[in-house]
C-alpha cells in the first residue's frame, strides 16, 4: 500500500544537482553505511582497534540484529518475547555445528541445513495446502502437522540425503580453493541457522502465538530455559557429542570478520525496514494497535504475528551464528534466561518501534557496559556495572518512558508516505478549520 | 428478491453462557434493516458472529448465496461484508488518511482507491480537514465518522453497523443517520443494531426485535414503531 517508488523517482531524476542528492536519505545512508564500513575496517587493518575492541564492535552488532529482530515481534508487532535468546542459541549452535563438522571433514552439517530447510519449506508449503482445503483447522492440528512435517523432513535428510549428497558436496567444496569453500561453508553455516532459528520459532509461534501478549512472554521464557536445559544437554540427550554439553562446545573456526558482520547487519536493517514499509508490515503494526480492529479491516492477524515472530527469530539466528565464530566458544550458560533479558532492555532502552533506537542502544549497551566499564572500573568492581544499568534504567523509565529514541527513526529508515494527490487532500480547507476545531472541543466535552 | 444476508438458527456463546439461541432473520440487497432489543440482548454477538469474531455453535449464515460459516474474518472483508465495530475502534496513532488507507487493506485498485477516499470525504467533509491529524485526537463523534469512513473504504456491499449512536450528542446522532441514509441511497445494503430504536427504526426499512438471545418480533419500520409492545419496551411510551 506504501508505496516508495515515488521517492526513488525523484532520486533518479535529482542526479544532475548534487546538493540535493546529498540529502536524499537513501544517499545519506549508504553513503555513511560505507564510511563506517571502511573506517572500521581500517582500524582494524592497522591494529588501531586491539582484538577486545575488535570483539566488541562484533558484539555489538550481534546483540543488535537480535534486538531489532525482537523489536520486531514486541516493539512493532507488540508480542512481549523473551524467547529472543532461545533463537539466538539455536542460531549459535546451528552454525558452529555446520563448520565443526567441515573442519573435521563431516559435509552432513552443509547437507541438513541446505537440503533439510528446503525439505522442510516444501514440506510446509505441502501441509499448509493440505490444511487450507479445511475450514477453521484446530491450532493444535496444524501444530501437529507442521511438527509430524518437520521431523519427515529432517529424517529423510539425515537418512537418505547425507549419505547420497554428503560426498557429492565434499568433491565440489574440495574442488574450490580452500578460502573460497571456507567462505562458501560459513554463509552456508550463517543460513543454517537463521533457517533454523526461523523453523523452531514458526513451529513454536503456531500454537503460542494464540495466547495473548502476556501470556505469550511466560511462554517464551519457558523456551528459553528449554533451549538451555537441551544445551547443558546436548552430548547425553541429543546424538552432538561436539556440543559437548555444558563443558561448552569449543573449535568453531573464527570465521567471522567485519566484512561479514557488517553485511549481516545491513541485511537485517533493510530487510526490516523494506518489511515495515511494506502492506504487509503496516499488519503487523496494526496487530500491535488494535487485534479487533485489524481483522475488521480484513488483516489476519494470526499470520501476521507468526510472520513478525519467525522473521524476528530469523535476525537472532543469523546474529548467533555471526557470533558464534568471532568467540570460537560457546557455552549454554550464555543462553540462560537471564541474558534473555539483554535484549529486552536494549529494545525499551532505545524505544519500541524505533529501529534508529534500537542500533544505537545495542552498540552503546555492549560497548559501555562489556567495553569502556569493563577496563575502566577499578579492579573488583566489574560487577558493580548490574548495580549500574537497572538504575540507568529505572531513571530511564521515570524521566523517558518511550525510550530514548520513542518512536524517531533516522531519514532513511522512516516511512514516507506516498504524495497527495491535488484533488483529495486539501489540508486545512481554509476558514473552515478554525471554526470547526471550535466545534471539537464543544464536541469532544459532550462525547467524552 | 434473494437475500443478501441469511442467517439460520444461530446459537453462539461464551464459554458456558449461551448469548444466542436460534437466532433467523434475513437482509434483502439494497435494504437497511435494524435489530433492536435492550443491553444483553445478543445484537452485538450477532453481528461479531457474522463477521467470524466469534465462533458459531449451531446454525448456518449464508451471505450472497454462499455459506460462511467459519471463514476465516479476514476472508469475510474481502467478500465485502463489512463491520463498523462498537466503541469505534479505529487505530488512534495513525492519522485519519492512514486509517482510511487501512480501511482497503483487501484492496489493490489503487485509483478506485483514491476516488473512495473522496467520496469519503464528500460524505465526512470533517475528516477530510482533519487528514493529517492522529486518530487519537480526534473527537468522538469524528472518530465515529472515521470508523464509519474507514468501512466505507472497503468498497463494502454489505455494511454491519453496530451502535453507530454510542455515546454522541443528539446532534451528532442525527448527522451519522444521515450519513447512514446517505450510503444506502447508494446501494449499500446495512444492518443495523441500536439501543437507540426510534432513530434506528426512522431510518431503517424493516426491523427485528432482539429479546434474550432471540428474535421476538419482526415487522416493517412502521409496524415495529406502532407495535405497543415496542413503543412500551423501547420508544418510551
Amino acid at each position: 500500500m506504501v508505496e516508495q517508488r515515488p521517492s526513488e523517482r525523484v532520486r533518479l531524476s535529482g542526479r544532475g544537482q548534487p546538493q540535493k542528492l546529498l540529502k536524499k536519505p537513501g544517499v545519506l545512508f549508504v553513503g555513511g553505511g560505507l564510511l563506517f564500513f571502511a573506517l572500521v575496517q581500517a582500524l582494524l587493518q592497522f591494529d588501531v582497534l586491539n582484538n577486545f575492541w575488535r570483539g566488541i564492535i562484533f558484539w555489538g552488532a550481534a546483540i543488535t540484529m537480535v534486538a531489532l529482530g525482537l523489536n520486531l515481534i514486541y516493539g512493532f508487532c507488540g508480542q512481549f518475547s523473551l524467547g529472543q535468546y532461545g533463537f539466538y542459541a539455536i542460531g549459535s549452535y546451528t552454525a558452529a555445528d555446520v563448520t565443526w563438522r567441515w573442519t573435521h571433514s563431516d559435509p552432513s552439517g552443509i547437507v541438513v541445513v541446505l537440503f533439510g530447510s528446503l525439505l522442510v519449506l516444501l514440506f510446509y508449503i505441502g501441509v499448509s495446502r493440505l490444511l487450507g482445503a479445511f475450514f477453521r483447522v484446530n491450532v493444535m492440528t496444524r501444530f501437529t502437522f507442521f511438527v509430524i512435517a518437520t521431523i519427515v523432513a529432517l529424517a529423510i535428510t539425515v537418512r537418505f540425503l547425507v549419505p547420497s549428497l554428503g560426498p557429492v558436496v565434499t568433491g565440489v567444496l574440495e574442488g574450490l580453493p580452500s578460502d573460497v569453500s571456507d567462505r562458501i561453508v560459513f554463509f552456508l553455516a550463517l543460513l543454517g541457522g537463521a533457517a533454523f532459528a526461523g523453523i523452531a520459532s514458526f513451529l513454536f509461534g503456531i500454537p503460542v502465538l494464540e495466547l495473548g501478549s502476556d501470556y505469550f512472554g511466560i511462554a517464551t521464557l519457558g523456551f528459553t530455559v528449554i533451549i538451555k536445559v537441551l544445551l547443558d544437554n546436548t552430548d547425553t540427550i541429543l546424538p552432538f557429542p561436539e556440543m559437548k554439553g555444558a563443558r561448552g562446545m569449543i573449535g568453531i573456526p573464527m570465521w567471522t570478520t567485519w566484512p561479514w558482520v557488517f553485511a549481516s547487519l545491513v541485511l537485517v536493517v533493510v530487510v526490516m525496514r523494506n518489511l515495515l514499509h511494506s502492506s504487509t508490515g503496516r499488519a503487523i503494526v496494526s496487530v500491535r494497535e488494535d487485534e479487533r480492529a485489524a481483522q475488521l479491516v480484513g488483516i489476519d492477524v494470526a499470520t501476521s504475528k507468526v510472520l513478525a515472530f519467525v522473521i524476528g527469530s530469523v535476525f537472532a539466528g543469523l546474529a548467533g551464528g555471526i557470533r558464534a565464530h568471532d568467540l570460537a566458544f560457546l557455552h549454554p550458560q550464555n543462553f540462560n534466561f537471564i541474558q534473555s533479558f539483554n535484549p529486552l532492555i536494549i529494545v525499551v532502552f532505545g524505544g519500541l518501534g524505533s529501529m534508529t533506537g534500537t542500533i544505537l542502544a545495542g552498540f552503546v549497551w555492549i560497548f559501555l557496559l562489556e567495553g569502556v566499564l569493563r577496563l575502566y572500573l577499578p579492579a573488583g568492581f566489574e560487577t558493580w556495572r548490574f548495580v549500574v544499568y537497572p538504575l540507568v534504567l529505572l531513571l530511564m523509565m521515570l524521566l523517558r518512558p518511550e525510550g530514548l529514541m520513542g518512536r524517531y527513526e533516522m531519514p532513511f529508515l522512516r516511512k514516507k508516505l506516498p504524495q497527495l494527490r491535488p484533488g483529495v487532500a486539501t489540508v486545512g480547507d481554509t476558514g473552515d478549520t478554525e471554526s470547526s476545531s471550535g466545534d471539537v472541543g464543544a464536541n469532544g466535552e459532550v462525547v467524552a | 428478491m434473494a437475500a443478501l444476508l441469511e442467517v439460520r438458527d444461530l446459537h453462539v456463546s461464551y464459554g458456558a453462557i449461551r448469548a444466542l439461541h436460534g437466532v433467523t432473520f434475513h437482509v434483502d440487497e439494497g435494504e437497511v434493516v435494524t435489530l433492536i432489543g435492550a443491553n444483553g440482548a445478543g445484537k452485538s454477538t450477532t453481528l461479531r458472529t457474522i463477521s467470524a469474531l466469534l465462533p458459531v455453535d449451531r446454525g448456518e449464515i449464508l451471505y450472497a448465496g454462499e455459506d460462511i460459516t467459519g471463514v476465516e474474518a479476514s476472508n469475510i472483508v474481502r467478500k465485502r461484508l463489512i463491520h463498523v465495530p462498537e466503541g469505534r475502534r479505529i487505530f488512534s496513532p495513525l492519522t485519519v488518511r492512514e486509517n482510511l488507507e487501512m480501511g482497503a487493506f483487501t484492496r489493490s485498485d489503487k485509483d478506485e482507491i483514491e476516488a473512495s477516499m473522496e467520496n469519503v470525504f464528500r460524505l465526512f467533509p470533517r475528516l477530510r480537514e482533519r487528514i493529517a491529524q492522529t486518530g487519537g485526537t480526534l473527537s468522538g463523534g469524528e472518530q465515529q465518522m472515521l470508523a464509519v469512513g474507514r468501512a466505507l473504504m472497503a468498497k463494502p456491499r454489505l455494511l454491519l453497523m453496530d451502535e453507530p449512536s454510542m455515546g454522541l450528542a443528539p446532534i451528532l446522532v442525527e448527522e451519522i443517520f444521515d450519513i447512514i441514509k446517505e450510503i444506502s441511497r447508494e446501494g449499500v445494503t446495512i444492518l443495523l443494531v441500536e439501543q437507540n430504536a426510534q432513530m434506528a427504526l426512522s431510518v431503517a426499512d424493516r426491523g427485528y426485535v432482539l429479546e434474550t438471545g432471540a428474535i421476538q418480533l419482526e415487522g416493517s419500520a412502521q409496524e415495529l414503531g406502532a407495535n405497543p409492545q415496542v413503543r412500551a419496551a423501547y420508544l418510551g411510551g
